[in-house]
């Protein structure tokens, strides 16, 4: 569908992203008010960049948060992307549908009900709870993610090249690694940054799993914001936000760049 | 179907690690909660009676079966609690909530379709932006959007529309609010993936023949988007019903959700037999819609077969 822009059309999109982005703005925009109320607006100061880098309860949970989302999201998108390849490339196998719903049925469970059932999990094996509890609950929820990521992938990819590659007798495990995984290889990045974001995110089950001495920043936050609005989260958000829209643009040219890349090696191996 | 691992250890491997992963880390855990949810809460730790004793073979298993019991289901779903209400007005705010996200959603994934093939790359983006940053950020934003002296009504007494502050916050307009405003990219991604496929000679086929372009619209157009319509409702209605963080930061004392009520179950009455029967009861709730967008999940992956 692809015709002219009416001005219904324009008023939508203008008012959907207004909507979308003016929230986020204005919370940025706060961080840098001199004042401690965050709504009156008294001047422009860095004050609150400064407290917040000697606020150490901060700075601790977000080094548990980046630990525990860079594990978590490795381990994810390796048992991701496996899931995603016995889903559309083993036929069928004893036990698939099952296999299938618990691949699906995560990614729009209820958090309560996740966290909940992890957590007596780990009472019930007498796990203790704490920084690799948060860790294991995290690759469980977000592995699925990475899996219909890949698994989209995979659907729409040419066969012909694996099948060539073992025809010619190149062993499955290394057809797999010199073939496979390059050509899906965007959609197993982009895969590992939705669960490394969606671990960053999480406050419902890192709360139910976690133990003592593990606090990760959205907890911390969310304890805070309890208490009310303060500009030093403001500051602690805008830098978060900062760092996600710079990941996310430098993510999205990488990929753009690598597939033109693809389409132009792959015009000139069809001249030959 | 030939391809690496067909056959032999490799697509053993393959299969069962994460498999195996998801039996433990997902289905375990909710046979856990069912097993819990007919327990009894004794007052040691921990906090419930202890696991079934295979131990004692077939006597061990039917002296468990006897000793299970659905108190915590007749106190879940008695009328002196508030467990029924919020069940009903989670329903109810997260179907209102999605009739809103359909309303909000159609324009912009509808507009975002008929855009020029070579911007639409960019405008999908911007959709998926704000979704990467934090879900609690976004929902921290609107506080001080719409407290009692927050900008909303800082704008709104300056272009002299109101007189007293309105109170939006702590009521159930904000958690509609935040709901749609943190679910919007779950309804215009599936909206938008329906409408970009439409063919366009169909529309011209009944512009030619004089149908009028707002009667092409419900004729032809929105019927073909059902599909994207109904991923994207069940995307967002599903984890709305269960949703805590919204309620519970935007939302009053009065605002009744299920998700809230569970957490308060679990972290303050520190009830673990009953805040399981909340979650069982959940889920039973949400059974349908799950398998439904499961199927609809399975059949657009596996599409390209």
């Amino acid at each position: 569908m692809n015709k002219n822009l009416s001005w219904f059309n324009v008023t939508s999109l203008a008012l959907g992203f207004a909507f979308l982005y003016i929230p986020i703005l204005l919370l940025v925009i706060y961080s840098f008010n001199a004042s401690r109320l965050v709504t009156v607006w008294a001047g422009f100061s860095f004050q609150w960049y400064v407290s917040l880098f000697q606020n150490e309860q901060l700075i601790d949970a977000a080094w548990v948060t980046l630990r525990v989302a860079f594990i978590s999201s490795l381990v994810a998108t390796v048992l991701g992307t496996m899931a995603a390849l016995a889903l559309t490339r083993y036929g069928r196998f004893f036990g698939r549908t099952l296999f299938s719903g618990m691949t699906y049925a995560p990614l729009v469970m209820p958090e309560v009900i996740t966290g909940l059932s992890l957590l007596l999990l780990f009472v019930a094996v007498g796990f203790e709870r704490g920084f690799w509890t948060i860790t294991l609950a995290h690759i469980t929820f977000t592995l699925c993610f990475v899996a219909v990521v890949v698994q989209s992938r995979l659907v729409t990819f040419d066969r012909s090249l694996e099948e060539a590659a073992l025809d010619l007798g190149c062993p499955p495990f290394k057809t797999f690694f010199t073939i496979t995984l390059p050509l899906i290889l965007p959609a197993v990045l982009s895969g590992f940054m939705l669960a490394f974001t969606l671990s960053l995110d999480d406050l419902v089950i890192a709360s139910f799993t976690t133990g003592p001495g593990a606090t990760t920043l959205p907890m911390r936050i969310y304890s805070q914001v309890r208490l009310g609005v303060t500009p030093e989260i403001n500051a602690a958000c805008s830098i978060l936000i900062g760092v996600v829209t710079v990941a996310v643009i430098i993510a999205s040219i990488a990929t753009k760049r690598a597939e033109k890349l693809r389409a132009s090696e792959e015009r000139a191996a069809a001249r030959g | 179907m030939p391809m690496a691992g067909e056959k032999g250890s490799g697509r053993l491997i393959v299969i069962a690690i994460p498999y195996l992963w998801l039996l433990a880390l997902f289905l375990v855990p909710f046979l856990i909660v069912v097993k819990i949810s007919v327990s009894q809460d004794i007052l040691a730790s921990p906090p419930y009676t202890p696991l079934l004793d295979l131990s004692q073979g077939w006597a061990g298993l039917k002296d468990y079966v006897s000793q299970l019991s659905f108190d915590n289901y007749f106190y879940v779903l008695s009328f002196d609690n508030e467990f029924i209400g919020a069940y009903g007005s989670s329903l109810v705010i997260a179907s209102i909530s999605t009739v809103l996200l359909l309303l909000v959603g159609y324009p912009i994934a509808y507009a975002m379709a008929r855009a020029p093939r070579s911007i639409q790359p960019t405008l999908l983006m911007l959709v998926i932006l704000p979704f990467w940053t934090s879900f609690l950020i976004r929902v921290y934003a609107w506080i001080g959007i719409l407290s009692q002296e927050g900008l909303l009504n800082q704008a709104l007494l300056a272009l002299g529309v109101i007189d007293t502050p309105l109170e939006i916050l702590n009521t159930d307009l904000a958690v509609y609010i935040g709901i749609v405003y943190s679910y919007l990219p779950f309804m215009v991604l599936p909206l938008y993936s329906a409408l970009e496929k439409l063919d366009p000679t169909l529309l011209e086929a009944a512009e030619d023949l004089g149908c009028p372009s707002a009667r092409a619209f419900w004729l032809i157009t929105f019927p073909l988007s059902l599909p994207g319509v109904a991923a994207g409702a069940l995307l967002c209605f599903i984890p709305a019903v269960g949703e805590f963080v919204i309620p519970d930061l935007l939302g009053g004392s009065d605002t009744m959700m299920i998700g809230k009520s569970l957490w308060t179950e679990f972290t303050v009455n520190r009830s673990w037999t009953s805040s399981s029967a909340v979650a069982v009861l959940l889920l039973l709730l949400l059974v349908v819609p799950i398998v439904i967008y499961q199927n609809i999940q399975a059949r657009q992956l596996e599409a390209g077969k």
